[in-house]
Protein backbone atom coordinates (compact mmCIF):
# COMPACT_ATOMS: atom_id res chain seq x y z
CA UNK A 1 0.00 0.00 0.00
CA UNK A 2 1.17 3.49 -0.75
CA UNK A 3 0.49 5.94 1.81
CA UNK A 4 0.31 9.75 1.03
CA UNK A 5 3.39 11.95 2.14
CA UNK A 6 2.05 15.18 4.06
CA UNK A 7 3.91 18.31 4.33
CA UNK A 8 3.08 20.04 7.60
CA UNK A 9 4.98 23.36 7.57
CA UNK A 10 4.77 24.94 11.44
CA UNK A 11 4.34 22.95 14.53
CA UNK A 12 3.02 24.91 17.12
CA UNK A 13 -0.95 24.48 17.79
CA UNK A 14 -2.22 24.00 14.77
CA UNK A 15 0.54 22.20 12.67
CA UNK A 16 0.90 19.59 15.46
CA UNK A 17 -2.80 18.69 15.53
CA UNK A 18 -2.44 18.31 11.52
CA UNK A 19 -0.10 16.10 12.03
CA UNK A 20 -1.52 13.62 14.69
CA UNK A 21 -4.42 13.82 12.64
CA UNK A 22 -2.52 13.25 9.24
CA UNK A 23 -0.54 10.47 10.85
CA UNK A 24 -4.41 8.98 11.86
CA UNK A 25 -5.42 9.01 8.70
CA UNK A 26 -2.94 6.45 8.09
CA UNK A 27 -0.43 9.19 5.75
CA UNK A 28 3.66 9.69 6.40
CA UNK A 29 4.06 13.14 7.85
CA UNK A 30 7.00 15.17 7.10
CA UNK A 31 6.97 18.13 10.54
CA UNK A 32 9.02 20.97 9.79
CA UNK A 33 9.67 24.24 12.37
CA UNK A 34 12.20 26.74 12.13
CA UNK A 35 12.58 26.40 16.19
CA UNK A 36 14.52 23.61 17.54
CA UNK A 37 11.24 22.25 19.43
CA UNK A 38 8.09 21.86 18.67
CA UNK A 39 4.73 24.43 20.66
CA UNK A 40 4.40 27.61 17.95
CA UNK A 41 4.52 31.50 20.06
CA UNK A 42 1.75 29.71 21.76
CA UNK A 43 3.51 26.39 23.64
CA UNK A 44 6.90 27.73 23.37
CA UNK A 45 9.04 25.84 25.20
CA UNK A 46 11.89 26.05 27.44
CA UNK A 47 15.33 24.72 26.01
CA UNK A 48 16.37 21.37 26.08
CA UNK A 49 19.37 22.11 28.50
CA UNK A 50 17.38 24.02 31.08
CA UNK A 51 16.09 20.85 31.79
CA UNK A 52 13.21 22.34 33.45
CA UNK A 53 11.30 19.55 35.98
CA UNK A 54 8.26 21.99 36.10
CA UNK A 55 7.60 23.70 32.63
CA UNK A 56 3.80 23.51 32.72
CA UNK A 57 4.06 26.54 34.89
CA UNK A 58 4.55 28.78 32.38
CA UNK A 59 1.83 27.33 30.35
CA UNK A 60 -1.91 27.04 29.98
CA UNK A 61 -2.87 23.62 28.93
CA UNK A 62 0.42 21.90 28.76
CA UNK A 63 0.19 18.42 29.72
CA UNK A 64 -2.40 18.11 26.70
CA UNK A 65 0.13 19.55 24.44
CA UNK A 66 2.85 17.78 26.07
CA UNK A 67 1.06 14.45 25.23
CA UNK A 68 0.76 15.02 21.71
CA UNK A 69 4.11 16.09 21.02
CA UNK A 70 5.46 12.37 22.37
CA UNK A 71 2.48 11.29 20.59
CA UNK A 72 3.51 13.31 17.17
CA UNK A 73 7.11 13.31 16.98
CA UNK A 74 7.64 9.55 18.19
CA UNK A 75 5.55 7.92 15.52
CA UNK A 76 6.96 6.23 13.27
CA UNK A 77 5.24 7.59 10.10
CA UNK A 78 6.27 11.17 11.44
CA UNK A 79 9.58 12.71 10.59
CA UNK A 80 10.70 15.60 12.59
CA UNK A 81 12.30 18.48 11.20
CA UNK A 82 13.17 20.85 13.68
CA UNK A 83 16.04 23.89 12.51
CA UNK A 84 14.48 23.81 9.06
CA UNK A 85 13.73 26.91 7.02
CA UNK A 86 11.55 27.12 4.11
CA UNK A 87 13.25 29.39 1.63
CA UNK A 88 10.96 28.60 -1.35
CA UNK A 89 7.56 27.00 -2.95
CA UNK A 90 8.63 25.82 -6.01
CA UNK A 91 4.24 25.71 -7.84
CA UNK A 92 4.74 22.97 -10.50
CA UNK A 93 4.47 23.24 -13.94
CA UNK A 94 1.05 24.45 -15.12
CA UNK A 95 -1.26 21.24 -16.38
CA UNK A 96 0.98 19.20 -13.54
CA UNK A 97 -1.51 18.56 -10.61
CA UNK A 98 -0.19 18.73 -7.16
CA UNK A 99 0.87 21.45 -4.08
CA UNK A 100 3.86 22.97 -4.62
CA UNK A 101 7.45 21.67 -3.95
CA UNK A 102 9.01 23.00 -0.72
CA UNK A 103 12.58 23.91 -1.14
CA UNK A 104 13.95 23.52 2.86
CA UNK A 105 17.26 24.43 4.70
CA UNK A 106 18.61 22.56 8.08
CA UNK A 107 20.39 23.61 10.47
CA UNK A 108 21.14 26.14 12.53
CA UNK A 109 19.28 29.43 11.95
CA UNK A 110 20.51 31.38 8.74
CA UNK A 111 24.16 29.48 9.23
CA UNK A 112 25.42 29.27 6.03
CA UNK A 113 26.93 25.17 6.57
CA UNK A 114 22.80 24.16 6.26
CA UNK A 115 22.10 21.27 4.39
CA UNK A 116 19.51 21.92 1.14
CA UNK A 117 16.53 19.36 0.63
CA UNK A 118 13.63 19.21 -1.66
CA UNK A 119 10.08 17.58 -0.75
CA UNK A 120 7.52 16.69 -2.81
CA UNK A 121 4.44 15.95 -0.79
CA UNK A 122 1.39 14.77 -1.77
CA UNK A 123 0.12 17.48 0.29
CA UNK A 124 0.97 20.35 2.13
CA UNK A 125 -0.16 22.24 5.03
CA UNK A 126 0.35 25.39 5.95
CA UNK A 127 0.44 26.47 9.66
CA UNK A 128 2.92 29.08 9.74
CA UNK A 129 1.43 31.39 12.75
CA UNK A 130 1.39 35.21 12.49
CA UNK A 131 3.41 38.02 14.41
CA UNK A 132 2.91 41.10 16.18
CA UNK A 133 1.44 43.80 14.35
CA UNK A 134 2.77 46.98 15.92
CA UNK A 135 2.04 50.42 14.58
CA UNK A 136 4.56 53.12 14.13
CA UNK A 137 5.04 55.66 16.83
CA UNK A 138 7.89 58.41 17.72
CA UNK A 139 10.49 56.66 19.52
CA UNK A 140 9.56 53.26 18.76
CA UNK A 141 12.49 52.24 17.46
CA UNK A 142 14.55 53.08 20.18
CA UNK A 143 16.51 50.20 21.89
CA UNK A 144 14.15 48.61 25.24
CA UNK A 145 10.76 49.01 23.27
CA UNK A 146 9.73 45.45 22.40
CA UNK A 147 6.76 43.95 20.70
CA UNK A 148 4.90 42.21 23.19
CA UNK A 149 5.59 38.63 21.53
CA UNK A 150 9.69 39.30 22.35
CA UNK A 151 8.53 39.92 26.12
CA UNK A 152 6.75 36.65 26.19
CA UNK A 153 9.04 34.80 23.86
CA UNK A 154 11.89 36.17 26.15
CA UNK A 155 10.35 35.20 29.54
CA UNK A 156 8.95 31.98 28.64
CA UNK A 157 11.66 30.50 26.38
CA UNK A 158 14.73 31.66 27.95
CA UNK A 159 13.62 33.18 31.11
CA UNK A 160 15.10 36.46 29.94
CA UNK A 161 12.87 39.56 31.59
CA UNK A 162 13.14 42.42 29.39
CA UNK A 163 12.77 45.16 32.00
CA UNK A 164 12.19 46.01 35.86
CA UNK A 165 9.94 49.31 35.07
CA UNK A 166 7.99 47.76 32.04
CA UNK A 167 4.64 49.48 30.41
CA UNK A 168 2.90 46.81 28.63
CA UNK A 169 0.31 48.65 25.57
CA UNK A 170 -1.79 48.23 22.13
CA UNK A 171 -4.63 46.53 22.13
CA UNK A 172 -6.53 43.24 22.17
CA UNK A 173 -6.31 40.31 25.16
CA UNK A 174 -2.64 39.48 24.51
CA UNK A 175 -1.86 42.33 27.09
CA UNK A 176 -2.93 40.00 29.64
CA UNK A 177 -1.03 37.49 29.23
CA UNK A 178 2.13 39.11 28.29
CA UNK A 179 1.70 41.29 31.50
CA UNK A 180 1.40 37.73 33.07
CA UNK A 181 4.60 36.79 32.03
CA UNK A 182 6.54 39.55 32.87
CA UNK A 183 5.30 39.37 36.69
CA UNK A 184 5.56 36.07 36.75
CA UNK A 185 9.42 36.49 35.64
CA UNK A 186 10.06 39.23 38.31
CA UNK A 187 9.32 42.61 36.43
CA UNK A 188 7.41 45.20 37.61
CA UNK A 189 4.62 46.15 35.24
CA UNK A 190 3.36 49.91 35.73
CA UNK A 191 0.22 49.96 33.70
CA UNK A 192 -0.86 48.00 31.07
CA UNK A 193 -2.86 50.31 28.47
CA UNK A 194 -5.49 49.21 26.16
CA UNK A 195 -5.72 51.94 23.49
CA UNK A 196 -9.79 51.17 23.22
CA UNK A 197 -12.11 53.26 25.24
CA UNK A 198 -13.63 50.81 28.15
CA UNK A 199 -17.57 50.98 25.79
CA UNK A 200 -15.49 49.51 23.19
CA UNK A 201 -14.52 46.90 24.63
CA UNK A 202 -17.14 46.01 26.36
CA UNK A 203 -19.62 46.17 23.49
CA UNK A 204 -17.45 44.02 21.43
CA UNK A 205 -16.92 41.30 24.05
CA UNK A 206 -20.70 41.19 25.45
CA UNK A 207 -22.28 41.47 22.09
CA UNK A 208 -24.62 38.54 22.06
CA UNK A 209 -23.32 37.25 25.54
CA UNK A 210 -25.03 33.74 25.51
CA UNK A 211 -22.38 32.64 22.65
CA UNK A 212 -19.67 33.81 24.52
CA UNK A 213 -19.24 30.47 26.30
CA UNK A 214 -19.18 28.20 23.85
CA UNK A 215 -16.57 30.35 22.18
CA UNK A 216 -14.46 31.29 24.74
CA UNK A 217 -12.53 28.36 26.24
CA UNK A 218 -10.05 30.88 26.44
CA UNK A 219 -12.08 33.16 28.84
CA UNK A 220 -11.28 31.16 32.33
CA UNK A 221 -7.78 31.68 31.13
CA UNK A 222 -8.11 35.63 30.48
CA UNK A 223 -9.93 35.81 33.89
CA UNK A 224 -7.27 34.69 35.60
CA UNK A 225 -4.31 37.06 33.91
CA UNK A 226 -6.85 39.85 34.96
CA UNK A 227 -7.21 38.42 38.77
CA UNK A 228 -3.04 37.95 38.53
CA UNK A 229 -2.76 42.08 37.30
CA UNK A 230 -5.30 42.94 40.11
CA UNK A 231 -3.33 40.91 42.94
CA UNK A 232 0.18 42.67 41.44
CA UNK A 233 -2.20 45.72 41.65
CA UNK A 234 -0.91 46.76 38.21
CA UNK A 235 -3.83 48.87 36.73
CA UNK A 236 -5.42 48.03 33.47
CA UNK A 237 -6.49 51.68 31.65
CA UNK A 238 -8.68 51.66 28.64
CA UNK A 239 -9.00 54.41 26.10
CA UNK A 240 -4.85 55.21 26.47
CA UNK A 241 -1.97 54.28 24.88
CA UNK A 242 1.75 54.94 24.55
CA UNK A 243 2.34 57.78 21.87
CA UNK A 244 6.01 58.45 22.29
CA UNK A 245 9.00 57.05 23.57
CA UNK A 246 11.87 58.61 24.26
CA UNK A 247 15.58 58.18 25.84
CA UNK A 248 19.05 59.18 24.54
CA UNK A 249 20.43 55.56 23.33
CA UNK A 250 17.57 53.49 24.39
CA UNK A 251 13.84 53.72 26.13
CA UNK A 252 13.81 55.86 28.99
CA UNK A 253 10.62 56.94 29.28
CA UNK A 254 7.14 56.89 27.51
CA UNK A 255 4.09 59.82 27.08
CA UNK A 256 0.89 58.08 27.71
CA UNK A 257 -2.30 59.71 26.36
CA UNK A 258 -6.05 59.36 26.57
CA UNK A 259 -7.66 58.32 23.39
CA UNK A 260 -11.31 58.92 21.85
CA UNK A 261 -12.81 55.71 20.62
CA UNK A 262 -10.93 56.91 16.95
CA UNK A 263 -7.79 56.67 18.70
CA UNK A 264 -7.40 60.70 17.82
CA UNK A 265 -5.36 61.74 21.01
CA UNK A 266 -6.96 63.75 23.40
CA UNK A 267 -4.98 67.23 24.04
CA UNK A 268 -3.64 67.86 27.29
CA UNK A 269 -3.95 64.32 28.38
CA UNK A 270 -0.50 63.36 28.16
CA UNK A 271 1.45 62.49 30.90
CA UNK A 272 5.17 60.89 31.42
CA UNK A 273 6.53 57.84 32.85
CA UNK A 274 10.22 56.32 33.58
CA UNK A 275 10.52 53.13 32.27
CA UNK A 276 13.18 50.65 30.93
CA UNK A 277 11.33 48.78 28.54
CA UNK A 278 7.92 49.25 26.62
CA UNK A 279 5.92 46.06 25.06
CA UNK A 280 3.83 46.99 22.72
CA UNK A 281 1.31 45.13 20.25
CA UNK A 282 -1.35 46.54 18.34
CA UNK A 283 -3.17 43.08 16.69
CA UNK A 284 -0.95 39.83 14.71
CA UNK A 285 0.25 40.20 10.81
CA UNK A 286 -0.44 36.64 9.49
CA UNK A 287 2.71 34.59 7.88
CA UNK A 288 1.38 34.91 4.33
CA UNK A 289 4.60 34.48 2.08
CA UNK A 290 4.35 31.25 2.05
CA UNK A 291 0.76 31.02 0.87
CA UNK A 292 1.31 33.71 -1.29
CA UNK A 293 4.03 31.39 -3.08
CA UNK A 294 1.81 28.94 -3.12
CA UNK A 295 -0.63 30.41 -5.24
CA UNK A 296 -3.21 30.60 -2.60
CA UNK A 297 -6.35 32.94 -2.83
CA UNK A 298 -6.55 35.48 -0.22
CA UNK A 299 -9.83 37.10 1.50
CA UNK A 300 -10.21 40.20 3.06
CA UNK A 301 -11.68 41.47 6.12
CA UNK A 302 -11.80 44.79 8.57
CA UNK A 303 -8.37 43.43 10.26
CA UNK A 304 -6.66 42.23 7.06
CA UNK A 305 -5.99 39.50 4.86
CA UNK A 306 -5.83 36.05 5.63
CA UNK A 307 -5.79 32.91 3.40
CA UNK A 308 -9.25 31.76 2.33
CA UNK A 309 -10.22 28.43 3.26
CA UNK A 310 -13.09 26.16 2.73
CA UNK A 311 -14.68 24.17 5.49
CA UNK A 312 -12.10 21.36 5.16
CA UNK A 313 -9.65 23.69 5.15
CA UNK A 314 -8.66 23.81 1.57
CA UNK A 315 -7.15 26.91 0.21
CA UNK A 316 -7.76 27.77 -3.69
CA UNK A 317 -4.68 25.38 -4.19
CA UNK A 318 -5.01 22.18 -5.39
CA UNK A 319 -3.01 19.84 -2.22
CA UNK A 320 -2.56 22.88 -0.12
CA UNK A 321 -4.08 23.17 3.51
CA UNK A 322 -4.19 26.22 5.72
CA UNK A 323 -4.70 26.18 9.22
CA UNK A 324 -4.45 28.41 12.02
CA UNK A 325 -3.48 32.11 12.56
CA UNK A 326 -2.69 32.43 8.85
CA UNK A 327 -6.73 32.04 8.38
CA UNK A 328 -7.91 34.40 11.09
CA UNK A 329 -6.91 35.26 14.49
CA UNK A 330 -8.91 33.09 16.21
CA UNK A 331 -6.75 31.59 19.11
CA UNK A 332 -5.01 28.25 19.70
CA UNK A 333 -8.31 26.07 20.48
CA UNK A 334 -9.68 27.02 16.87
CA UNK A 335 -5.67 26.58 15.32
CA UNK A 336 -6.02 23.14 17.12
CA UNK A 337 -9.27 22.37 15.35
CA UNK A 338 -8.22 23.76 11.93
CA UNK A 339 -5.35 21.99 12.33
CA UNK A 340 -6.93 18.24 12.85
CA UNK A 341 -8.87 19.16 10.13
CA UNK A 342 -6.47 19.94 7.40
CA UNK A 343 -4.39 17.34 8.40
CA UNK A 344 -6.96 14.93 8.30
CA UNK A 345 -8.37 15.54 5.14
CA UNK A 346 -4.84 15.96 3.25
CA UNK A 347 -3.96 12.90 5.07
CA UNK A 348 -6.73 11.19 2.25
CA UNK A 349 -9.08 10.71 5.34
CA UNK A 350 -13.15 11.03 4.61
CA UNK A 351 -14.41 14.03 5.13
CA UNK A 352 -17.78 13.03 5.82
CA UNK A 353 -16.85 11.38 9.36
CA UNK A 354 -19.02 12.26 11.63
CA UNK A 355 -16.63 13.20 14.21
CA UNK A 356 -15.25 15.89 11.86
CA UNK A 357 -18.80 17.89 12.89
CA UNK A 358 -17.50 18.44 16.32
CA UNK A 359 -14.10 19.98 15.27
CA UNK A 360 -16.26 22.28 12.97
CA UNK A 361 -18.00 23.52 15.53
CA UNK A 362 -15.60 23.90 17.73
CA UNK A 363 -13.45 26.15 14.70
CA UNK A 364 -16.72 28.14 13.75
CA UNK A 365 -17.12 28.96 17.50
CA UNK A 366 -13.06 30.10 17.77
CA UNK A 367 -14.16 32.06 14.23
CA UNK A 368 -17.33 33.82 15.59
CA UNK A 369 -14.60 34.28 18.86
CA UNK A 370 -12.13 35.99 16.63
CA UNK A 371 -15.09 38.22 15.11
CA UNK A 372 -16.16 39.18 18.80
CA UNK A 373 -12.40 40.08 19.40
CA UNK A 374 -11.99 42.00 16.08
CA UNK A 375 -14.99 44.20 17.46
CA UNK A 376 -14.04 44.63 20.67
CA UNK A 377 -9.89 45.49 19.72
CA UNK A 378 -10.23 47.06 16.74
CA UNK A 379 -7.59 49.90 15.51
CA UNK A 380 -9.07 53.16 15.64
CA UNK A 381 -8.66 54.96 12.27
CA UNK A 382 -7.26 58.34 13.65
CA UNK A 383 -3.75 56.44 14.82
CA UNK A 384 -1.64 58.22 12.54
CA UNK A 385 -2.63 61.57 14.46
CA UNK A 386 0.56 60.78 16.77
CA UNK A 387 3.12 60.28 14.02
CA UNK A 388 5.18 63.34 13.43
CA UNK A 389 7.10 63.90 10.33
CA UNK A 390 10.24 62.27 11.49
CA UNK A 391 8.82 59.24 12.87
CA UNK A 392 10.46 56.06 11.51
CA UNK A 393 7.81 54.05 9.94
CA UNK A 394 10.05 51.55 7.74
CA UNK A 395 12.60 50.20 10.41
CA UNK A 396 14.83 49.02 8.38
CA UNK A 397 15.27 51.61 5.66
CA UNK A 398 14.69 54.68 8.82
CA UNK A 399 12.21 55.74 5.66
CA UNK A 400 10.55 58.29 7.82
CA UNK A 401 6.44 59.74 8.08
CA UNK A 402 7.49 62.76 5.96
CA UNK A 403 9.24 60.89 3.00
CA UNK A 404 6.09 58.73 2.92
CA UNK A 405 3.84 61.91 2.70
CA UNK A 406 5.64 63.31 0.09
CA UNK A 407 5.85 60.59 -2.39
CA UNK A 408 2.41 59.05 -1.64
CA UNK A 409 0.95 62.79 -2.48
CA UNK A 410 4.21 63.14 -5.44
CA UNK A 411 3.60 63.17 -9.03
CA UNK A 412 4.70 59.78 -9.63
CA UNK A 413 1.25 58.74 -7.93
CA UNK A 414 0.80 56.29 -4.95
CA UNK A 415 1.64 53.29 -7.17
CA UNK A 416 3.21 50.74 -4.04
CA UNK A 417 5.94 49.94 -6.12
CA UNK A 418 7.00 54.12 -7.07
CA UNK A 419 6.54 54.41 -3.25
CA UNK A 420 9.05 51.61 -2.22
CA UNK A 421 11.52 52.51 -4.51
CA UNK A 422 11.09 56.13 -3.62
CA UNK A 423 11.52 55.97 -0.50
CA UNK A 424 12.95 52.12 0.54
CA UNK A 425 10.00 51.66 2.60
CA UNK A 426 9.89 47.80 2.86
CA UNK A 427 13.14 46.77 0.77
CA UNK A 428 15.40 46.35 4.12
CA UNK A 429 16.24 43.08 5.38
CA UNK A 430 13.12 42.38 6.72
CA UNK A 431 11.26 42.82 3.19
CA UNK A 432 7.84 45.02 4.67
CA UNK A 433 7.21 42.07 7.32
CA UNK A 434 7.13 44.18 9.43
CA UNK A 435 5.71 48.25 8.30
CA UNK A 436 3.89 46.63 5.07
CA UNK A 437 0.47 46.54 6.31
CA UNK A 438 1.37 50.39 7.81
CA UNK A 439 2.72 51.54 4.64
CA UNK A 440 0.11 50.31 2.10
CA UNK A 441 -2.60 51.77 4.86
CA UNK A 442 -1.11 55.43 5.28
CA UNK A 443 -0.17 55.38 1.33
CA UNK A 444 -3.98 54.65 0.43
CA UNK A 445 -4.79 57.51 3.03
CA UNK A 446 -2.41 60.03 1.86
CA UNK A 447 -2.78 59.66 -2.06
CA UNK A 448 -6.86 59.12 -2.02
CA UNK A 449 -6.28 56.02 -3.97
CA UNK A 450 -6.48 52.12 -3.49
CA UNK A 451 -2.41 50.84 -2.40
CA UNK A 452 -2.32 47.57 -4.65
CA UNK A 453 -3.94 48.42 -7.49
CA UNK A 454 -3.22 46.92 -10.58
CA UNK A 455 -0.23 48.21 -13.20
CA UNK A 456 -0.60 47.06 -16.70
CA UNK A 457 1.89 44.75 -17.48
CA UNK A 458 2.71 43.65 -13.65
CA UNK A 459 1.06 41.39 -10.96
CA UNK A 460 -0.68 43.54 -8.36
CA UNK A 461 1.50 44.53 -5.35
CA UNK A 462 1.87 42.57 -2.45
CA UNK A 463 3.32 43.04 0.65
CA UNK A 464 3.60 39.59 1.05
CA UNK A 465 5.22 38.56 -2.10
CA UNK A 466 8.56 37.16 -1.06
CA UNK A 467 10.32 34.58 -3.42
CA UNK A 468 12.87 33.98 -1.28
CA UNK A 469 10.93 33.57 1.80
CA UNK A 470 13.65 32.86 4.03
CA UNK A 471 17.27 34.15 3.96
CA UNK A 472 19.63 31.69 2.14
CA UNK A 473 23.76 31.94 1.65
CA UNK A 474 24.90 31.84 -2.01
CA UNK A 475 27.27 28.64 -1.00
CA UNK A 476 24.23 27.18 0.24
CA UNK A 477 21.85 28.02 -3.18
CA UNK A 478 24.67 26.52 -4.87
CA UNK A 479 25.13 23.42 -3.21
CA UNK A 480 22.84 20.27 -4.77
CA UNK A 481 19.95 20.25 -2.97
CA UNK A 482 18.70 16.51 -1.85
CA UNK A 483 15.49 15.07 -3.46
CA UNK A 484 12.99 13.73 -1.27
CA UNK A 485 10.39 12.74 -4.21
CA UNK A 486 6.57 11.95 -3.06
CA UNK A 487 6.67 7.97 -2.82
CA UNK A 488 3.10 8.11 -3.36
CA UNK A 489 1.12 7.77 -5.91
CA UNK A 490 -2.53 7.97 -5.20
CA UNK A 491 -4.59 10.97 -6.58
CA UNK A 492 -4.41 13.80 -4.09
CA UNK A 493 -7.83 15.20 -3.96
CA UNK B 1 17.64 48.22 35.92
CA UNK B 2 18.43 46.32 32.43
CA UNK B 3 17.28 42.79 31.15
CA UNK B 4 18.19 39.88 32.80
CA UNK B 5 18.09 36.10 33.05
CA UNK B 6 15.05 35.05 36.02
CA UNK B 7 17.79 33.60 38.60
CA UNK B 8 17.77 29.53 38.24
CA UNK B 9 17.56 29.04 42.10
CA UNK B 10 14.18 31.16 42.49
CA UNK B 11 13.02 29.57 39.07
CA UNK B 12 9.46 28.31 39.56
CA UNK B 13 10.19 25.99 36.41
CA UNK B 14 13.40 24.38 38.53
CA UNK B 15 15.60 24.19 35.88
CA UNK B 16 19.47 24.35 35.87
CA UNK B 17 22.12 26.23 34.27
CA UNK B 18 25.39 25.18 31.86
CA UNK B 19 27.43 28.16 31.74
CA UNK B 20 28.84 28.95 28.19
CA UNK B 21 31.20 31.93 27.18
CA UNK B 22 30.68 33.60 23.88
CA UNK B 23 32.96 36.93 22.78
CA UNK B 24 31.08 40.11 21.67
CA UNK B 25 33.33 42.22 19.61
CA UNK B 26 36.28 40.35 21.48
CA UNK B 27 34.70 41.06 24.96
CA UNK B 28 33.91 38.03 26.91
CA UNK B 29 29.89 37.54 27.65
CA UNK B 30 28.76 34.60 29.87
CA UNK B 31 25.40 33.13 29.16
CA UNK B 32 23.77 29.89 29.87
CA UNK B 33 23.36 26.41 27.19
CA UNK B 34 20.38 26.45 25.89
CA UNK B 35 20.04 30.78 25.02
CA UNK B 36 20.08 32.30 22.16
CA UNK B 37 22.28 34.42 21.19
CA UNK B 38 20.32 37.94 21.79
CA UNK B 39 19.38 36.02 24.92
CA UNK B 40 22.77 36.32 25.92
CA UNK B 41 23.65 39.73 25.05
CA UNK B 42 20.51 40.90 26.67
CA UNK B 43 20.78 39.08 29.84
CA UNK B 44 24.61 40.31 30.39
CA UNK B 45 22.62 44.09 29.89
CA UNK B 46 23.03 44.43 26.63
CA UNK B 47 20.13 46.32 25.02
CA UNK B 48 21.42 47.33 21.91
CA UNK B 49 24.67 45.69 19.24
CA UNK B 50 23.47 47.13 16.05
CA UNK B 51 23.42 50.38 14.05
CA UNK B 52 21.24 51.37 11.37
CA UNK B 53 21.65 53.55 8.17
CA UNK B 54 21.67 56.84 10.47
CA UNK B 55 23.55 55.32 13.18
CA UNK B 56 21.04 55.00 15.37
CA UNK B 57 21.20 51.55 18.18
CA UNK B 58 19.19 48.78 17.37
CA UNK B 59 18.66 45.60 19.16
CA UNK B 60 15.59 43.17 20.06
CA UNK B 61 12.14 44.22 18.61
CA UNK B 62 10.18 41.25 17.26
CA UNK B 63 12.49 38.71 18.95
CA UNK B 64 10.86 35.62 16.94
CA UNK B 65 13.17 36.25 13.64
CA UNK B 66 10.88 38.76 11.88
CA UNK B 67 12.46 42.10 11.84
CA UNK B 68 15.69 41.46 11.28
CA UNK B 69 16.62 44.11 13.51
CA UNK B 70 18.79 42.30 16.19
CA UNK B 71 21.69 40.58 13.30
CA UNK B 72 25.20 39.96 14.14
CA UNK B 73 27.84 38.41 12.78
CA UNK B 74 28.51 35.07 13.97
CA UNK B 75 31.89 33.07 13.58
CA UNK B 76 32.31 35.38 10.38
CA UNK B 77 29.08 34.57 9.38
CA UNK B 78 27.13 38.10 8.39
CA UNK B 79 23.90 38.58 9.17
CA UNK B 80 22.65 35.88 11.34
CA UNK B 81 19.49 36.92 13.49
CA UNK B 82 20.96 36.48 17.08
CA UNK B 83 17.16 35.91 18.33
CA UNK B 84 17.02 32.57 16.05
CA UNK B 85 20.03 31.85 16.70
CA UNK B 86 21.09 28.98 19.51
CA UNK B 87 24.38 30.54 21.38
CA UNK B 88 27.53 27.77 21.27
CA UNK B 89 30.09 27.89 23.92
CA UNK B 90 32.89 29.97 22.15
CA UNK B 91 31.35 31.73 19.42
CA UNK B 92 32.39 34.86 18.18
CA UNK B 93 29.71 37.11 17.62
CA UNK B 94 30.99 40.74 16.00
CA UNK B 95 28.07 43.70 15.78
CA UNK B 96 27.19 45.12 12.70
CA UNK B 97 26.31 48.18 11.53
CA UNK B 98 24.14 49.49 8.27
CA UNK B 99 25.46 52.95 8.91
CA UNK B 100 26.78 54.59 5.80
CA UNK B 101 30.24 55.82 6.39
CA UNK B 102 30.76 59.11 6.92
CA UNK B 103 27.11 59.36 8.96
CA UNK B 104 27.65 61.08 11.90
CA UNK B 105 25.75 58.40 14.51
CA UNK B 106 22.44 60.83 16.31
Amino acid sequence: MTRRHVAVIGAGPAGLAAAEAALGAGARVTLIDSEEQPGGQYHRMLPEPYAATHPERLQHGWNAFDRRRRRVLAHPRCAWWPRTAVWALERPDPGTPGPPRVHLLRGPADGGGRSRHVLEPGALVLAVGAHDRVLPFPGWELPGVFTAGAAQALAKGERVVVGDRVVVAGTGPFLLPVAGSLLEAGSRVLEVLEANPAATVARGWLRRPWELPAQAAKLPELVEYAADLAGHRVPYRTGRTVIEARGADQVEEVVIARLRADWSVVPGSERTVPVDALCVTHGFSPRLELAVAAGCALRAVSSGEFVAVDRDQRTSCPGVYAAGEITGIAGAQAARAEGALAGWVAGGGDSRLPALLALRRSRDQGRAFARRLARAHPIGGQWPGWLRPRTVICRCEETDYDALRRAATGQAGADPRVIRLRTRAGLGPCQARVCGPTVAELTERLSGEAAGRQVQGLPAASPHRRPIAQPIRLGELAAPPERIPNSDTEEWS
Amino acid sequence: MSPRRVPAETDAVGRCERPLRITVDGETVEGVDGQSVAGVLLAAGRLAWRRGPSGAARGVFCGIGVCFDCLVTVNAERDVRACRRPARDGDAVTTQSRTAPGTLPR
